[in-house]
């Protein structure tokens, strides 16, 4: 920006300036690369500062809990660990909770304030936002972007896109260890890396990140948000006139006209929009906000910086754009949370999640136990008229450390079981299986199926015993 | 023609029919086409590198040399190499000293199961449960004897007991008073019980000898069991079991499997049998 010492003339060199920005965009089907403005402003540093959550992926596995990782996704082990807790296959329904509960996340923030996720959280806009960063120091303002990328290809031009290129591949490189590491020691994933010594299946899956990340961050960008993105497309009906979105406020805005220089503000027929177009040269997806609420909107907020910037310029009030409901905007009153059902079911269905979770991780079973009944046959008479059934019992071992558990019975009277009487190995993080049979004195049997709970206790190697039974039947001849 | 098309400018070829049909040259994209000759050029590597083309006897067969036999022989291969240190144990073991060592005898029943599906199962039922005047191989009632020895004695030789007819031997006042004696448990106390013959293989306690492959009578479980019990009973003593002459006698034949089996697989069936519940 020019500075003058007169104000009108910095005023009109202002204006000059944004009016340069003037470009008319069509339907964005990714023909040009969008290459958007930067302004500085709340938003933006809202922006960086949600943005920066992301660093917990990066960070976060550095993270130790007693000798290992302490969030780490064993998949060859099949166990999941989460600080304390560690997770088998059998306690997955857990996680379908907590999907649920995302996906809902999801939802109940759209009602509120629409595509908040997208806007300040979501990876896509994140990582593009960084390569666009990057981009930036390295090739200046959008105008000069322009120009470099139109220019033939020469000693400056191939040392800045190689630079640029290099940093990007490396921020992929970066994101796809940081995701491998998750699911491998983290350090001694990077000390594998660096001694060449990582197994085929990281090596495919960093590749893959490295190129994904590459390809959607640095090409693709708000293609993706366009055309790839599920959530643009479904967005229309996830919001409402209620949600605070952001917003044009064409009431105030309309009808929109260059400021006539030399016009005072009382002569003024136009509205406050000035078509400077500012709001559409800050987008990252390149979309005019002041059409309405649209699939390529992310509601980052920028246009809303640059917006507030212009119109402290030229003396209007902020707010031209800002992130509010349409019935605001409108001039209705706000609907209370209270009158939003859709927000509170959400509510709802999310606590439900959180509280099974919440239950599921309190009652995470040390070891558990299965009962399977043999089928084939249900029941053998033996030579003294007892009924004798076989079950296999599946001990689930939870604990670090294998132990020994001992098994009872309760169910019919006189009942004996045979093939428990001495403890059972039962190896730690897998399920054993353990054949007993189970007798019992025809006489004593009233019913053709009779319930029966076995029970397992680990026996005492440390301060903790830890028991679970299980129910099932005890199946006799037809009376 | 090129020089009088009445359409230029839509890259018509040229060809012109009735005024105004014509063909137009609107080729494939370019990706379409490089996956198109790609796709081609995979037809013809396959072609030269595995079994292809269906000529003569056999279909040619590819430089690579694979076969369906071979890989699933290489398949097959990498299963008994898994195998090998267990069946090399258990070549040296007898069935006893397989059943003393817990994880033989865990790969044992694992890897039996088979065997015991494809030559057991027809007649003892899948879980050894017994079919229809086949015995139940999961009660604790051997006819022969339950101990691993004998159940693999009974797989490698096969057994055939005997019972006399004796329809044309018991008058049927007689006959009835043993019927009865039997369906009550308590045989011995019948004087016709000694006095018939039946204790010589059925034994003084009524509690049949195994060398001869003898019921209990005295017991709860029934060799052929039967909805009314005491007419399979009087048809047992009647027409005999394996007795020959009599067409009606009961047929009780455990075949002999010695050599149709391998010594160490009837000893891994043994085992099997032995842990099904009842071994002794």
């Amino acid at each position: 920006m020019g500075s003058s010492n007169t104000d009108s003339g910095s005023a009109d060199k202002a204006l000059d300036d944004i009016y340069d920005d003037y470009q008319q965009w069509e339907l964005n089907t990714g023909g040009e690369t969008i290459h958007a403005k930067r302004v500085s402003g709340f938003w933006r540093n809202l922006k960086w500062l949600t943005g920066s959550t992301w660093l917990l992926f990066f960070l976060g596995y550095f993270v130790r809990w007693g000798d290992r990782q302490a969030v780490f996704f064993d998949i060859g082990n099949r166990q999941f660990h989460i600080f304390n807790f560690t997770i088998l296959p059998q306690d997955f329904w857990m996680l379908s909770l907590l999907l649920l509960f995302f996906a809902l996340l999801l939802a109940a923030s759209t009602a509120l304030f629409g595509r908040v996720y997208c806007g300040f959280f979501c990876f896509q806009t994140i990582w593009t936002d960084v390569y666009t960063w990057i981009e930036e120091k390295l090739e200046g303002a959008p105008a000069k972007r322009r120009k470099i990328d139109k220019a033939k290809m020469d000693f400056t031009k191939f040392r800045i896109k190689f630079v640029k290129h290099a940093l990007w591949l490396i921020i992929g490189f970066v994101t796809g260890v940081s995701f491998v590491a998750w699911f491998y020691d983290g350090i001694q994933l990077w000390k594998d890396i660096f001694s060449f010594q990582v197994g085929s299946t990281a090596i495919i899956t960093i590749s893959m990140f490295t190129v994904g990340t590459y390809v959607l961050a640095g090409f693709l960008r708000e293609q993706t948000c366009f055309w790839l993105c599920p959530y643009a497309r479904i967005q229309a009906v996830m919001i409402d006139t209620t949600s605070a979105v952001v917003t044009y406020d064409f009431h105030r805005g309309e009808p929109r006209g260059r400021i006539k220089k030399g016009q005072s503000e009382e002569e003024r027929t136009t509205g406050d929009c000035v078509e400077c177009l500012q709001c559409i040269a800050v987008c990252p997806t390149g979309v005019d906000i002041r059409h309405g609420s649209q699939e390529g909107c992310i509601n980052c907020a920028l246009c809303i910086d640059a917006c507030d910037a212009v119109m402290k310029k030229i003396n209007r009030p902020t707010g031209l754009i800002r992130y509010e409901s349409l019935d605001e905007i409108e001039g209705k009153e706000a609907r209370s949370l209270f009158k939003r059902p859709r927000v509170w079911i959400y509510g709802a269905i999310m606590s439900l999640a959180l509280l099974g979770i919440a239950y599921g991780l309190s009652t995470i079973d040390a070891i558990e136990l299965k009962v399977l009944h043999d089928r084939q046959p249900l029941f053998v008479l033996q030579s003294d008229g007892s009924i004798q059934n076989k079950y296999i019992l599946k001990i689930l071992n939870k604990i670090d450390k294998d132990v020994s558990v001992t098994i009872s019975a309760t169910g019919p009277e006189g009942l004996k079981i045979i093939g428990a009487d001495k403890p059972v190995k039962a190896h730690h993080g897998k399920i054993n299986p353990h054949t007993v049979f189970v007798r019992v004195p025809g006489e004593n049997l009233t019913a053709e199926t009779e319930p029966i709970v076995f029970r397992i206790d680990t026996v005492a190697t440390g301060k903790e015993i830890f028991f679970s039974d299980r129910e099932s039947i005890f199946i006799g001849p037809r009376r | 023609m090129a020089d009088n098309n009445p359409f230029p400018g839509e890259n018509n070829t040229g060809h012109i029919w009735d005024d105004n049909i014509r063909e137009l040259s609107n080729p494939p994209p370019g990706w379409w086409m490089i996956s198109f000759w790609a796709s081609i050029a995979f037809f013809i590597g396959y072609g030269v590198l595995y079994p292809f083309l269906p000529i003569g006897e056999e279909p040619t067969k590819g430089i690579l040399g694979w076969t369906q036999i071979g890989e699933f022989n290489k398949g097959l291969d990498e299963v008994n190499a898994v195998r090998a240190p267990y069946e090399a144990k258990i070549k040296d073991l007898t069935a006893k000293q397989i059943l003393e060592d817990d994880s033989l005898t865990t790969y044992t029943i694992a890897s039996s199961k088979v065997l015991f599906g494809d030559f057991c199962a027809p007649c003892h039922g899948g879980g050894g449960q017994g079919g229809p005047e086949y015995p139940v191989l999961v009660d604790d009632n051997w006819l022969y004897g339950g101990t691993v020895e004998t159940i693999e004695q009974t797989i490698t030789n096969g057994r055939k007991a005997t019972m006399t007819a004796h329809a044309n031997i018991l008058k049927p006042e007689e006959m009835e008073a043993l019927v009865k004696s039997i369906m009550d448990g308590k045989p011995t106390e019948e004087p016709l019980y000694a006095a018939k013959g039946c204790i010589a293989c059925h034994g003084a306690d009524g509690k049949g000898l195994q060398v001869l492959g003898a019921a209990n009578l005295t017991d709860k479980i029934w060799r052929f069991p039967a909805q009314d019990q005491a007419e399979s009973v009087r048809h047992t003593i009647m027409h005999g079991v394996n007795f020959a002459g009599d067409p009606k006698t009961r047929e009780a034949i455990m075949p002999a499997f010695g050599e149709r089996l391998s010594k160490d697989d009837v000893k891994k069936l043994a085992v099997y049998v032995y842990k099904l519940g009842a071994g002794q």
